[in-house]
């Protein structure tokens, strides 16, 4: 490292014995203290998440009810998933769930985000942004089943009191997953704001004062300027968004737990279902898979399409 | 390990907190406590039954002041999983109360003890009990894992005031009789009971059926693979029984005309306005807090709602006898709960002292005597009517189902959480009308094949 940044002095015959063991030790011991620090995070990674993968691998590969040991089925766990009609609905539904969720929060939150930057600077009304997302997904579900239950909630007061009749929104198949999709965007809209906000930043601001020289408006500079120099962060934010959505459980858990009917079996709680409810470990490993797959899948996909990693403010 | 770490604290003259401490952090079970006490971990989910076992214990302990029980209440919920995460990292209770939908599988993978194996359980007569009771929880291979500790029935809750308001009186709901085709009496007066928004009664011309104030009967959705409390009286009147055996069944009966017939016709009434559609109630539908708020008449449901219904605020609660079916009487789910001992424990003939109490004349007088629920001795179930009786609480619409043997019980077989997570949706998609009943012998096969 010292030997890149500080060039040595031209050697003398004696002092070329003097340095140069001294700097390879100076190397051995730079690594051995690299190691050192990075060691706990380097055990961190191989016990909870190396170990895991392969382990949850494995178990795909297995009949395991947690009770007794694992016995080797070979592929049988994918072969079952493959003619399961539960699991095709379960992807259907998560699928269904994620474009709904994705494409209304980035779009929410993309014009929170600008309307922060460009109308006010006021710490009080961000934070306000933010507040969904500090209430934990357990609660804000709660909440909205209560607003929104068909009999007692205020929300079917108000329709019917607007002369629109009440909905089931979670106990009909039509209804279920927009619902539990928008409560979601209710809760993550403020934090995708912030980070798109954040991104809005490195745009430089002269860039904005020579488009309004040139007489452009508001929405000229937004899609002009705006957008395509906020689309690396925008790709960034998409991606942590989509896996974030595509993992969705809690909500559903307490709301339908996957009703009406098999309407809001989001893929997370079919995994749970076959784990902690019918203790098929091998089968929700290999359902786990399946969608670490999907996953890997989609979000290759969206860094390849948004290009992500590349910025064009140069 | 377990024995060796708590025995080793009690050495060194730790203090018996710290023991327990050391107990409860590093196992769940079977702990000696000092000298000559050890504790023993006995598990319930019924938060009613909670007290009355604590009296029961505390008898036991005067009996055995060698032994300590610590009881753990957990949500019905929560139960499960705790107790198979107990089983997983070996500190599930020493003794728990035990479901006959759970059990076979722990019976399968050798997770309790036989109480025959146990010298104070094997001299408990099994004969001492209601008939059939016991038998419930003998396995396939002999083995008998339950002591029976309760038994619970179903019959009908009502409205007093709203019978009233309908022209009726509690005689109206005697004998009463239902058949697939136009209902019976049990429909006449459910589409009596039910009103809609301008007063207009069911059974009367002008009566809308979508805007429903009161519905006849309470909803608690389909009610899923056994339909305990919601349909199985219906198809059970119609001779129809859930596998080809009383107990340990190795065929479901999904496929049978009368299962159909009576589904479509119970789930129908949701057309007709006189239940609950599942847009309206869910898929966690609570018969009692429709009762409790008025919006529901009626609800079959459990003995062991006893309390909770006759003590809702407001309302005044009558209890009924189900309706005859086509078979010519009545018939009730009759299912029985018992005290199993886990394969885990450190002292088994301890634990086996403490099952044999449980299933007692003292511990189950105790639990009569607290009016709860129904114990599984006839002579402690006498004490519970009486008990019941002295509130003003007639429960003899639930105990005259056993007396005459109009019962069938609850489906005992193998895989019984595989099958429920195929049927529950299947029974939903029926309530909501987007299934055919008769689709269910398609089901059937899938759910035989899980038991082959």
């Amino acid at each position: 490292m010292s030997a890149v940044e500080n060039p040595a002095p031209a050697p003398t015959s004696s002092g070329a014995h003097r340095l140069r063991p001294k700097r390879a030790v100076g190397r051995r011991d730079d690594t051995r203290l690299a190691l050192l620090f990075i060691l706990p995070a380097l055990v961190g990674l191989l016990l909870f998440y190396f170990w895991p993968l392969v382990r949850g691998i494995w178990l795909s590969f297995t009949s395991w009810d947690i009770l007794t040991p694992a016995r080797f089925v070979g592929l049988a766990n994918y072969q079952e998933m493959i003619s399961d009609p539960v699991f095709w609905n379960a992807v259907r539904v998560t699928l269904l769930y994620v474009v709904i969720n994705i494409g209304i929060q980035t779009v929410v939150a993309l014009v929170l985000a600008v309307l922060m930057q460009r109308l006010s600077r006021s710490i009080v009304l961000r934070s306000l942004v933010l507040t969904p997302f500090l209430v934990s997904n357990v609660v804000a579900a709660l909440v909205f089943l209560w607003i929104l239950d068909f009999q007692l909630g205020i929300g079917n007061h108000f329709l019917e009191w607007l002369g629109v009749g009440r909905v089931g929104f979670f106990t009909t198949e039509a209804w279920v997953i927009p619902t539990i999709a928008l409560v979601n965007v209710w809760r993550h809209m403020g934090y995708t704001a912030l980070l798109l906000f954040a991104g809005l930043q490195a745009i430089p601001g002269n860039l904005y004062e020579a488009a309004r020289v040139d007489g452009a408006s508001e929405i000229r500079q937004f899609f002009t300027i705006t957008l395509p120099l906020l689309r690396p962060i925008l790709g960034l934010v998409l991606i942590i968004s989509v896996i974030g959505s595509f993992q969705v459980f809690d909500t559903v858990a307490v709301t339908t737990g996957g009703g009406p009917v098999d309407a809001s079996r989001v893929l997370q709680l079919y995994i749970y279902d076959n784990a902690f409810g019918q203790f098929n470990f091998g089968y929700a490993a290999a359902l786990s898979v399946a969608m670490l797959v999907i996953l890997m899948v989609v979000t290759v996909l969206q860094y390849r399409v948004t290009r992500a990693g590349q910025t064009d403010l140069n | 390990m377990r024995r060796a770490h708590s025995s080793r604290a009690a050495r060194r003259g730790v203090g018996l907190g710290l023991a327990a401490l050391a107990a409860t952090s590093a196992t769940g079970c079977g702990i000696a406590l000092g000298e000559d006490t050890l504790a023993l971990d006995y598990w319930l989910w019924d938060a009613n039954q909670l007290l009355p076992y604590q009296h029961c214990v505390d008898a036991f302990e005067e009996e055995n002041p060698d032994i300590e029980v610590r009881i753990s209440q957990y949500g019905f919920d929560d139960y499960w999983m705790k107790l198979t995460a107990g089983f997983v990292a070996g500190t599930a209770p020493d003794v728990f109360t035990d479901h006959l939908s759970r059990y076979p599988e722990y019976v399968q993978r050798e997770l309790l003890l036989d109480l025959d194996a146990l010298e104070a359980t094997a001299a408990v007569d099994a004969e001492e009990f209601h008939d059939g009771l016991a038998d419930l929880w003998v396995g396939e291979d002999g083995g008998w894992y339950g002591m029976p500790k309760d038994f619970d029935t179903v019959a009908i809750f009502y409205n007093e005031q709203m019978l009233a308001d309908a022209g009726l009186t509690p005689a109206d709901l005697e004998d009463l009789d239902w058949n697939p085709d136009d209902g019976g009496s049990f429909e006449e007066i459910v589409a009596r009971l039910t009103v809609d928004s301008d007063g207009n009664r069911g059974d009367e011309e002008d009566f809308d059926p979508d805007d429903v104030a009161v519905y006849g009967l309470a909803s608690q959705g389909s009610g899923g693979t056994s339909g305990q409390t919601m349909w199985s009286w219906t198809a059970g009147s119609t001779g129809w029984r859930f596998t080809d055996a009383d107990v340990w069944g190795q065929e479901y009966n999904f496929d049978d005309p009368r299962l159909h017939d009576s589904l479509e016709w119970l789930f129908g009434f949701v057309d007709k306005g006189y239940l609950a559609s599942y847009e309206e109630v869910g898929g966690d539908a609570n018969a009692q807090q429709q009762l409790g708020s008025e919006q529901a008449a009626m609800s079959t449901d459990g003995s062991w709602m006893l309390n909770s219904y006759t003590r809702l605020d407001g309302v005044d609660v009558g209890i009924a006898r189900l309706p005859a079916g086509p078979a010519g009487h009545p018939v009730s789910m009759y299912n029985g709960l018992a005290d199993s001992i886990s394969a885990d424990t450190d002292h088994p003939e301890e634990a086996a002292r403490f099952v044999a109490f449980l299933g007692s004349e003292t511990c189950q007088n105790i639990v009569g005597d607290a009016a709860v629920v129904l114990p599984a001795r006839p002579e402690s179930t006498e004490r519970a009517i009486e008990a019941f009786g002295e509130r003003g609480i007639d429960v003899a619409p639930f105990t005259d189902l056993v007396e005459a043997g109009h019962t069938m019980f609850y489906p005992v077989t193998d895989q019984f959480g595989s099958i429920d997570a195929l049927m529950t949706p299947a029974m939903d998609e029926i309530y909501i009308g987007g299934r055919d009943a008769e689709t269910l012998a398609d089901l059937n096969e899938r759910v035989n094949a899980m038991l082959e």
